[in-house]
């Protein structure tokens, strides 16, 4: 219990210097709109094939728009040598990894709820008519992404080539999960109906947050160590 | 000692590759439905067990170093990484020219192909930050956390990607399927060889762990020196 205390500790002091600098969220904002903007040229954004891909834009917009957070959440602890601190003060790595989760979960969800309305007016796309269960499917493919966003962030900091290293490592390891979110993203903005063969997917999701957040926590001493 | 271990080791490796080889091409016949171009089975199979199987040692030894400290195994655990590497991009290769071939194309978004190139991509990763941290205690830490994260991954992205899609054929090894589906002969040709990658596998580990040991040594020399000169300075 108090792991988690600590880790709201930490989630709430950096949601709280973002929303004084805003840093991460307006680029990671902007990004998100631009790309979406991007894929309309790419893609004609009324025809019938590029409402079956719509999953597959929006969470390669996320996705791309997470790197733009993740690599500012352990970054930012850099100057004045504040990461030091951190690790030599009580708080334990565990939750410190966890905070930074928990604000890579809260700033992601704000990017994709503005993606979301861009998306909507752009695109034409009434992601509305099942907001609850798309609401869940983000909730959980965002932690994913935040999790694992979290681990390499924390691992990449301390590198010369951070910005470049951190998109390598987690594109090629958020597959399972992009893929379970394309998925159920697809079919909830499409036809709508989620059917028993479709929730396996929706078990991916759960497996991929269980299996990564519990890893992530065993092995935050080791990543953390500086 | 150890240098005999490799030599006995890769000249057994090569025997054997030698005397499949011999097999492979002279003795067993070609396969009555695709001719001649089957025989990549018998290098394609193997690569692909001695890729996957490399993944998991390193599991292992990614494991064994962080509960020991001892950088023996993170000098190994990078080594079957490598190697391991090198035996995916052989399978995958090789299935593309047979792919050519007989479905008329060089690549499909298939279960086990996209599955196997992720794992390409996550494990090339894992070199690629190895390459990028200087200091050796964070470099194996680093990458023991990877290497762990990467093979989870694995087993996960071959789950569901086996729910997504698939085009590659269906398992002929008896051991999956109970047999009937392939000649005995042809069977063991693929074990035999399976057996030869395997050895030649430990030989490359053997060689390059000794290389990651010597240069780690020469990098804790220099740092000495470097510390001797400022304290002199």
């Amino acid at each position: 219990m108090r792991a988690v205390r600590q880790a709201l500790q930490v989630a709430r002091k950096d949601l709280a210097v973002e929303l004084r600098t805003k840093e991460s969220l307006n680029a990671a904002g902007a990004f998100a709109i631009v790309i979406l903007l991007l894929f309309s040229f790419a893609f004609d954004p009324a025809a019938e094939e590029t409402r079956a891909i719509a999953g597959g834009l929006l969470w390669l917009v996320f996705a791309f728009a997470g790197a733009l957070v993740f690599n500012r959440g352990f970054a930012r602890e850099l100057p004045n040598e504040c990461l030091d601190a951190l690790l030599s003060s009580q708080l334990s790595s565990p939750s410190l990894l966890l905070g930074k989760a928990i604000t890579n979960f809260v700033l992601l969800l704000v990017v994709e709820a503005l993606s979301l309305i861009v998306f909507g007016i752009f695109y034409n796309m009434r992601w509305w008519l099942h907001f609850w269960e798309l609401a869940g499917v983000f909730a959980l493919g965002t932690w994913g992404i935040s999790i694992i966003g979290a681990v390499f962030g924390a691992l990449t900091v301390n590198l010369r080539l951070r910005e470049l290293m951190l998109p390598v490592l987690i594109y090629p390891l958020l597959i399972p999960l992009l893929m379970a979110a394309i998925e159920l993203t697809n079919i909830l903005l499409g036809t709508g109906a989620l059917t028993a063969d479709n929730l396996l997917w929706a078990r991916v999701l759960v497996v991929f947050d269980i299996v990564f957040t519990a890893l992530a926590l065993a092995l935050a001493e080791v990543i953390l160590v500086n | 000692m150890r240098e005999k271990l490799v030599t006995w080791l890769a000249i057994i490796a090569g025997l054997f590759l030698a005397f499949n080889l011999y097999r492979i091409f002279l003795v067993l016949p070609d396969d009555a439905m695709q001719g001649p171009i089957y025989r990549i089975i018998y290098f394609h199979v193997p690569a692909a067990i001695t890729g996957f199987v490399g993944y998991f040692v390193a599991l292992a030894l990614s494991v064994l170093y962080l509960s020991s400290g001892n950088f023996k195994y993170d000098s190994l655990a990078a080594s079957v990484t490598e190697v391991a590497l090198i035996f995916s991009c052989v399978n995958i290769v090789l299935g593309s020219i047979w792919a050519r071939i007989i479905w008329g194309i060089w690549w499909t978004w298939d279960a086990r192909l996209t599955s196997v190139l992720i794992s390409i991509l996550i494990y090339s990763g894992y070199l690629m930050l190895r390459r990028a941290i200087d200091e050796p205690t964070q470099r194996a830490r680093l990458s023991a956390a990877l290497s762990i994260f990467g093979c989870l991954d694995v087993v996960i992205i071959w789950k569901s990607i086996e729910w997504f899609r698939t085009q590659h054929p269906a398992p002929v090894l008896s051991i999956r399927t109970g047999g009937g589906n392939i000649d005995p002969a042809m069977e063991h040709m693929i074990y035999y060889n399976l057996l030869a990658f395997l050895l030649l596998g430990t030989a490359l580990v053997l060689v390059r762990s000794r290389q990651e040991g010597i240069s780690r040594e020469i990098d804790s020399l220099r740092r000495m020196a470097n510390a001797v000169e400022r304290h002199i300075a």
